[in-house]
């Protein structure tokens, strides 16, 4: 309150002399902010809700035609729709076996090759490579193959996906495993601890971090793969729904694809990171 | 300047020795970090080392760690197998609790028991299931001394394990050292830049130089060691011998 006050004062003041006086600019005594400040909880979704509510009011208004996008009050409706006949429920299960079939699958390929790789010498000489190399291939280009070699179903899919969730895994646990402090080597081995308890109690906690580094680009990943699958034959998924609407013009079908494709990442990512805070809980330890 | 006695002591150290050095040697691309050096410590007697920096007094007790393969070198050691080396940082594993951290790497049926036991002998009983990141500075050097001396160790090798702390954590440090070694007589090798940190704890002072020890001096002033008039001249000789006259 006196802030504002004080701003008020300093408006006058200036409103008074073109220049202000010197002790003008000892009225206000806050000190300059020069990083902004932390936002409150939930104020981060201003952002998208001012985005739907500007979306809303411009179909409202007739700005923007039904056909080019539906509007996001048509889409709920459209959701519930399709939520009461069970369509949507359908779709969105084959879509999530899909991606967490893939993912379960890539990070267990992904995790099993940064271990090989980053705790022995053969490993990472066969391993790192090629890895890097899949890194340099981006997954669209692997369809073609992937479909000569495994047709165009459900195995092509959740293999394309995990093919490309295990490179984040691998990159990141592979680059904690490496980056081991030697300091923690040094005591292991003045403590005379054998290479079996080492991979333990230190390599492998020494290395969480970057696991879920890699986790949660992964989960992003696996649903970025799949929209690109379902465009691909398929007569179930999100996709499906989602490329029939495009057929038909069905935009509000679209969004609803879209909305659950965004809802699906967001939640996943909020997943794990959850998961990471409970297991590396002794981060936030803080010395008073 | 009249530099300090040169005195190594009489050879051979024999078998009672703790610790037995003979012409160590130890280089890095080809300098001698140590050269020829050869010691005695007797068991449960309390060497100080000190030097200036890059003089080896580090490389010395890494040697003596077993913490330097790869590290060209010649020369014979004697040393504990029961030995633990106390670092200037605390090295404790952030994923480990406190207790956790005392225990690490001990293989006993009572780990815990000795590993509390260990906790209230530094002054942090019930701090078990803390994280470290939650302790002060200088409770993650207690915490680290516990974890030394849970191992009852023959030896204890300190690589200068008070030079990160504040002034008055190191006086209560040195404090808490003295008492436990005390209590357990492990033969102690402590590096340090500190002549008065030296004086105060060691029964004995060496002085390092371009990988050679210069001085060997016994430090016979009676515990608790006051900044009298026989710490002073110690103190003077031990500066003027690693180069630094004092004008206080």
């Amino acid at each position: 309150m006196t802030l504002y006050i004080d701003a008020l004062e300093l408006q006058a003041q200036m409103l008074r002399s073109e220049r202000p006086a010197p002790e003008a600019r000892s009225v206000s005594r806050r000190p300059p902010q020069l990083a902004p400040g932390r936002l409150a909880p939930g104020v981060i979704l201003f952002g998208p809700v001012a985005f739907v509510l500007l979306w809303e009011f411009a179909s409202a208004v007739g700005w923007i035609s039904p056909k080019f996008l539906a509007a996001p009050s048509t889409a709920i409706v459209t959701g519930i729709e399709l939520l009461r006949s069970g369509t949507l429920a359908d779709h969105f299960l084959a879509s999530a076996k899909r991606a967490y079939l893939g993912l379960g699958i890539g990070v267990a390929i992904g995790l099993v090759l940064a271990l090989a790789s980053g705790l022995s010498r053969i490993g990472e000489a066969s391993i790192d490579g090629l890895v890097q190399i899949k890194r340099a291939v981006p997954t669209l280009a692997l369809i073609p193959l992937a479909i000569l070699w495994l047709g165009i179903g459900e195995t092509m899919k959740v293999a394309l996906i995990a093919s490309s969730v295990l490179v984040p895994i691998y990159i990141n646990t592979h680059a904690a495993l490496t980056g081991i402090d030697i300091r923690h080597v040094e005591l292991a081995r003045s403590v005379g601890l054998t290479r079996g308890a080492f991979l333990r109690e230190v390599a492998l906690p020494g290395a969480l971090p970057g696991f879920f580094t890699g986790l949660r680009l992964a989960v992003t990943t696996c649903w970025t793969a799949l929209v690109v699958l379902e465009q691909i034959n398929t007569s179930e998924g999100i996709g499906y729904l989602m490329n029939r609407a495009r057929d038909y013009g069905q935009t509000d079908i679209i969004v609803v694809g879209l909305a659950i494709y965004a809802a699906l990442g967001l939640g996943s990512d909020f997943a794990v990171r959850f998961w990471e805070r409970k297991a590396l809980s002794y981060r936030k330890a803080m010395a008073s | 300047m009249n530099v300090a006695v040169h005195s190594f002591r009489p050879e051979p150290g024999g078998r009672d020795a703790a610790v037995s050095l003979r012409n160590l040697t130890r280089r890095f691309s080809g300098r001698d970090v140590l050269s020829d050096v050869s010691l005695d410590f007797a068991p449960g007697e309390f060497v100080a080392l000190i030097g200036k920096s890059g003089s080896g007094k580090s490389t010395l007790l890494r040697a003596i760690a077993g913490l330097d393969d790869g590290v060209a070198g010649e020369g014979t050691m004697t040393v504990p197998p029961d030995r633990s080396v106390l670092f200037q940082d605390s090295r404790l594993l952030p994923w480990k609790t406190v207790l956790q951290n005392v225990v690490f790497g001990l293989r006993a049926a009572d780990a815990d028991e000795r590993g509390a036991a260990a906790l209230t002998d530094v002054g942090l009983a019930g701090r078990e299931t803390a994280w470290p990141n939650a302790l002060s500075g200088g409770e993650q050097q207690r915490v680290a001394l516990a974890r030394s001396l849970v191992r009852e160790p023959r030896l204890l090798l300190a690589d200068e394990p008070f030079g990160a702390l504040d002034a008055l954590t190191r006086i209560k440090m040195h404090e808490l050292l003295l008492q436990l070694v005390r209590q357990r007589q492990p033969t102690v090798l402590l590096v340090t830049h500190d002549v008065d940190e030296a004086i105060k704890l060691a029964d004995r002072v060496l002085v390092m130089e371009a990988g050679r020890i210069v001085v060997d001096r016994p430090v016979t002033l009676a515990h608790p060691r006051a900044k009298d008039a026989g710490f002073g001249t110690l103190r003077a000789d031990l500066l003027s011998a690693l180069g630094v006259s004092d004008a206080a």
